[in-house]
Order: structure tokens, then sequence, then C-alpha cells
């Protein structure tokens, strides 16, 4: 296109807000065409997500579950691969933390407890992701198909696994019995009570650091470890890296068990930190919003952090105007789909202008300085 | 004669449950065939059925309302090929993004057009003197008949008296297959799917040919949409779709991107929703089948069959990659 290279504020910084821009104005006509102000509704939603500590409290809770689904899409992303499973490996992965809870709470002290859990929602959702991966690394079938196919049979075994084994008998709806308390993950209201802080109840919990931590060990591996290292490489060529070395099939299989494993993380935050027992369709396509989380946060886990915030604000503020306007509450979903619309599948339309107006730009500036350059 | 009824039922229902399926999925031959990959046929379904049910509620007609499903669902599918061919965006990404959007939009439109928590009003109401749903349609002699063992079963039962969208579905079929192998636009299709360069080279817009194939998916996902919600069930409700599009795409990759294969996949697949309809769990040599595990054979199947264990499933070749022109 031009010999001249975009410098990094253009393409992580201008170009994304661009887009969140379009999906914005998008967003308006939208309530605009539903009778509401738009500007209004921003207020509605800042407010509700940010007026208060409940909506910072539930804000963050989405977060929090955001940022496991995001980094499991971004990680397998970074090796050039698309995990669209994370609904159903963050599902069996809260199979992992139901029976640890149900099998252990009560029994063992909570700080014996926590670990055990934590190793089991990795393990489980790994063990999920694995199947497509080893079918991907050694029978070359399509991983996003066959995490679509996973995705449904993981719905469909749960649901078996509800009603005839985990549904306590006389009970009509399809749950596992509420865990002992004392394997519940503290929530943030208690942990804050205790040290004199009092802010409103909220399913917000410690998971929350959990979170965070994670995303910087995402971080650690991928640009600070060997194995990062073959993955990205993997990502960016794969048969070079096949080339210089690297096993593609043990990369494959290896990544989408990390990613695997980070969505089931989600269920240490929404099934041991707040509903406590495992319920239908837990995950409630909080998987998918992982790939929008992903895409925004161009597969960064810093990126992430910030983009989990903003669908966490997406999510609560959302569910605020449903109670200011009456609106449905799946308003978010079309909030959600726009910003994957102009985020992601459209984001090359508002990249290739930007681009050109900055090297005009550019060039006009450097041709004034070199005709001042003449002058003088 | 018990076993021949219950064995004519789930037929019947095989059939009924098919439609949707092969209407998505030769949808999505179109535009798989073409390199575009399909996993946004859920959200083509739900946004035409959202449409059609509206549009059939309001003209009292469900002809109108099929014209509507299918303007929906067009318009969807060239969002889909603004997306993905003009802006060379990802094809999956684009996918959901179009999923997640009708997922939210009939919600939300839905809501705030009837007030009912989405859902449009029923389309068969004797208060407001309205039928706008999709009569069946009764062969001739199918009363006269009805009585008469096998034939009777076979002729009243199984083939007379579905929507006329089941018998088009059937049509839609050879229709595809003589489209897609023996006219030149089908082999431009085709070709577009394999090889878009040689496309290129001969003259032939690529572009042109993705946006057509995309035109003609946006026109069967409409059929789908529509007869789940003006036919099958006579209203629209949020998500009424149900995995019917992944569902589909499974089929067209189980019946590897050919008309007839395809087909007999979404009747299997059709047989086994009815199945697990119908029973909580059939007993097979003894063994009790858990329900879920006959409602979840589609998928397991499709993954059996990728994984190269039961023949192979070869895609198109050229199927998702974005096509870009060399520059000069």
């Amino acid at each position: 296109m031009s010999q001249q290279r975009i410098p990094a504020w253009i393409t992580v910084g201008v170009i994304p807000l661009a887009n969140v821009a379009m999906s914005a104005l998008a967003a308006a006509l939208v309530f605009w065409y539903l009778n509401i102000n738009p500007l209004d509704a921003l207020q509605a939603m800042v407010y509700g997500a940010f007026g208060s500590s409940y909506g910072w409290g539930y804000t963050l809770y989405y977060m929090t579950s955001y940022i496991f689904t995001g980094l499991a899409v971004a990680v397998v992303f970074q090796a050039g691969m698309f995990n669209i499973g994370g609904e159903g490996q963050a599902y069996i992965g809260a199979l992992g933390v139901g029976l640890v809870c149900l099998g252990l709470g009560g029994h063992v002290p909570f700080i014996v407890l926590l670990p055990i859990s934590i190793i089991a929602a990795f393990v489980f959702g790994g063990l999920w992701a694995l199947i497509p991966a080893w079918l991907q690394a050694k029978r070359g079938s399509h991983i996003v198909i066959t995490t679509i196919m996973f995705n449904f049979i993981a719905a469909s075994l749960m649901n078996y696994l509800l009603i005839n084994f985990m549904k306590p008998a006389g009970t009509m709806s399809v749950e596992s019995a509420v865990f002992d308390p004392s394997s519940w993950i503290p929530k943030m209201h208690e942990v804050l009570a205790l040290i004199g802080i009092s802010i409103d109840r909220s399913p917000l919990n410690l998971s929350m650091f959990w979170a965070l931590f994670v995303a910087f060990a995402v971080w650690f591996f991928l640009w600070r470890t060997r194995w990062g290292y073959e993955v990205r490489a993997m990502g960016s060529n794969a048969s070079g890296a096949q080339y210089g070395g690297i096993s593609i099939p043990g990369t494959v299989i290896m990544i989408m068990i990390i990613g695997g494993g980070l969505a089931g993380f989600m269920a240490l935050n929404v099934v041991q930190g707040e509903a406590h027992q495992i319920k239908l369709n837990l995950v409630n396509q909080m998987g998918f919003t992982g790939i929008a989380v992903a895409l925004m946060g161009r597969n960064h886990p810093v990126g992430i952090v910030i983009a989990s915030l903003l669908f966490g604000f997406l999510t609560q503020g959302g569910s605020e105007l449903q109670f200011e306007y009456s609106v449905d509450a799946r308003i978010v979903v079309v909030l959600q789909g726009l910003v994957i619309l102009f985020s992601g599948a459209l984001q090359n339309m508002m990249k290739h202008p930007i681009e050109r107006l900055y090297l005009r730009l550019s060039s006009n500036r450097r041709k004034t300085s070199e005709e001042f350059a003449a002058e003088a | 004669m018990e076993l021949f009824d219950s064995i004519i039922l789930i037929l019947d229902a095989t059939l009924r449950n098919a439609t949707p399926l092969i209407f998505a999925a030769l949808a999505g031959m179109f535009s798989e065939r073409s390199g575009i990959v399909n996993i946004a046929l859920e959200g083509k379904i739900l946004i035409s059925a959202f449409a059609g049910a509206s549009a059939a509620y309001y003209t009292g007609s469900p002809w109108m309302g099929l014209l509507a499903g299918i303007m929906a669902s067009v318009v969807f599918a060239q969002l889909h090929a603004f997306a993905t061919v003009t802006h060379n965006g990802d094809h999956v990404v684009s996918g959901l993004a179009i999923n997640i959007l009708a997922a939210g939009l009939t919600a939300a439109v839905g809501n705030y057009w009837f007030s009912q928590g989405g859902n449009t009003p029923n389309l068969v109401s004797r208060a407001e003197e309205l039928n706008a749903r999709f009569e069946p349609i009764v062969f001739p002699f199918a009363e006269a008949l009805s009585d008469v063992p096998i034939i009777g079963g076979i002729y009243s039962e199984l083939l007379s008296g579905h929507y006329i969208l089941v018998y088009l579905a059937f049509l839609a079929v050879p229709l595809c297959w003589f489209v897609l192998f023996r006219t030149r636009f089908g082999l431009r299709l085709r070709a577009t799917g394999e090889n878009p360069q040689a496309v290129d080279t001969a003259g032939i817009s690529v572009t042109q040919v993705r946006y057509l194939a995309l035109l003609v998916c946006g026109v069967l996902a409409g059929f789908a949409g529509v007869y789940l919600a003006v036919a099958l069930t006579a209203q629209f409700s949020p998500n009424m779709s149900a995995g019917k599009g992944y569902m589909a795409l499974a089929a067209l990759i189980f019946g590897k991107w050919r008309p007839k294969t395809t087909m007999l996949a979404c009747l299997l697949f059709g047989a086994l929703l009815a199945i697990a309809d119908r029973s909580q769990g059939a007993v097979i040599l003894g063994f009790e089948v858990p329900v879920q595990l006959v409602e979840a054979l589609p998928y397991i199947l499709t993954v059996v069959l990728l994984g190269g264990f039961i023949g192979r499933a070869i895609a198109p070749k050229a199927i998702g990659k974005p096509y870009v022109k060399e520059r000069a």
C-alpha cells in the first residue's frame, strides 16, 4: 500500500475507538427506533453500571466471567485457531467445580478445597477441549465446527447428568443441590465488611482477583516462556514454526487444553462464587461473548481486561435499561452483537480509510516542512 | 399394527423436523460451496421467523409472511456478504455477529411492537378473526383411504396433510442440485469455492458470485425461518430456532456438501429429533438409551465423520479465506 508504517497508536488506539464509535452510533439508531433517547439511555447505563457500589459489584462480577472466557478465546487465537467452544468448556468446568464442592464441601476446610476446585475447573474445561484439539491436530477436522458441536454435546450431557444424577430427589427444577456454605468463595461485600468497609450486596466475589492474576499469568506464559513463544510462532506462520522444530500437533493440543481450562475457570465465579449450585444453562452465552471480548482486546491480556470491563458495563448497564424504560432485557444482546459486528466482522471498514487519512495527513505535513526548508 | 402406527407417526414427525433443516442446509450449501463459512444460518432463520410471523400477523396472509421473512433473511445475508466479501472480515466472527444480532433484535423489537415478552401474537385467533398460518395440504382421497390398512397410513398420514413448505423443501433439493451442478452459475459458484484465483483469471467477478451465492442462501434460509414461525407453530417466540441453524450446518457437513446426501442427513437428524421428542429414551438391546444422547447424536455423528472415522468430509478448498486480488 505504502512504504510508510502506520504507528501503533493508530492501530491499537484510533481504529478500535472508531469501531466502538460505529457500534455506538448503530446502537443509538436502535434506541431511537425503540423510542428511547440514546443519550438518556447511555446515562441510565452508566449510572446503572457505575453509579453505586451495587452497580459496580455487578459490573465487576460480569467482568470476571468475561476475562476468563475472553482469555480462553485469545490464547487459542494466538496460535492462529478459533476456539468457539468456550460455552461448552465453561459448562463442563462447572461440572468439575460442582463435583468438588458437593463431594468435599463441609468435609475439608475452604483453604484446602479452593485449590482443588480451581484445578478441577481447569482440568474439566481442558479435557472438554482435548477431543476437538486432538481431532484438529491428528485428523485435520476443523476446530471451529468441532467446538460448535461440542457445545451442543456438553449441553445434552449436562442436561442428562443434572436430571439423572445431580438433581436432589423431590425437587422440580433442574439443578444440583446447594453446596455446603463452607465451600463458597467469599463475596466481596463480606470480605470488605470484615475490615470495616461497607458496600452493597452483589454477586462480586474474590474470583475477580484470580481473574486478574490469570490474565497476568497468560501474558507471562505467552510472552515470557518457550511454550508461549511456540504458540505465537505457530500463530504467525505455522509452516515456518514447524520448520523451526516446533511440533504443531503438540502445540495445538497444549493451547486448546489451556484455552478450555481458562473457560472452565468461569465456573469459579458463577458457580462457586455466586449460584452455589449447578444450574441448567448457567453459562448463558458468556462463552460466545468471550469471542467479542478477545476481538476487542486484540487477544492481549491487558486489552481483554479492558474489553471485559466494557462488556461488564454493557451487561449490567443494559439490564438497568429494562427497569428504566421497560425495554426488553435482551437489548444487551443487540449491543453485544453490534460490537462484534463493527469491531470484528467489519473491522477493516474503518481501518483502511483511517490509515489512508493518516498517510495523507502525514505526507502533507512532511511536504510543508520540506517547503519550509527550501524557503530557508 | 400398533408398531406400524408408531413408525408412521415417527416418520411423519421426521418430515416435519427435517423441513427447516433441509432449507437451511441448502442455504448453507450455496454459501459454503462459494467459499463462505456459514455459521450464520441460525441468525438468518431467526430473523426470517420473526419477520415472517410479524408480517403474517399484520397482513393476515401467510404468503406475505413468507415474502417478508425471505426479505429479512436476504438483508442479513447481504450484510454477511458485505462483511466477508467487501471488507474481507473473518467468516466465523461475521457469522457470530449475525447470530447474536438476530437473537437480540428479534426479542427487543418484538417486545416493542407487541409487548408480549418478545413473542408475536398468535397467528390463529378466533377473537380477531385471524388465520394467518399456512394450511396443511390434504391430498385427494386422503380422507377416504385413511382406514385402508398400510396404504392409509402411508398415504393419508405420512404423505398427505403437510404444509406446502414441507413439499417445497423436498422439491428444492433436486432444484438446488440442478442449479449447482448443471448451470453455468452453479459451476462458477463451485469454482469460486475451490479456486477463486482461477475464476478471477477467467474474467468472472469473485465478489459478484459470492454476493449472489449469499442472496440465494438468504432466500432459502428465509423459507426455513418462516416454516418454523408461520407453519409449524403459529407464533414467533424468542430464540425459537433453538440451534436448528447449527444442526443444519452439521447436516451439510454430514452430507459432504452434496444435495442428496445432505437431504438424507437432514432426514436422519429429523428422525433423531422425532424419537427424542416422543420418548423418554429408547430401549435398545436391553440398554436404556437416554433421550439426551439421542438429542446429541447429530452432533456426535458429525464430529465422528469429521474425524474421518466414517468416510471423509472434504470441505470446499477455498472456504473461509477472503479473496484479495493481487495488486498490479
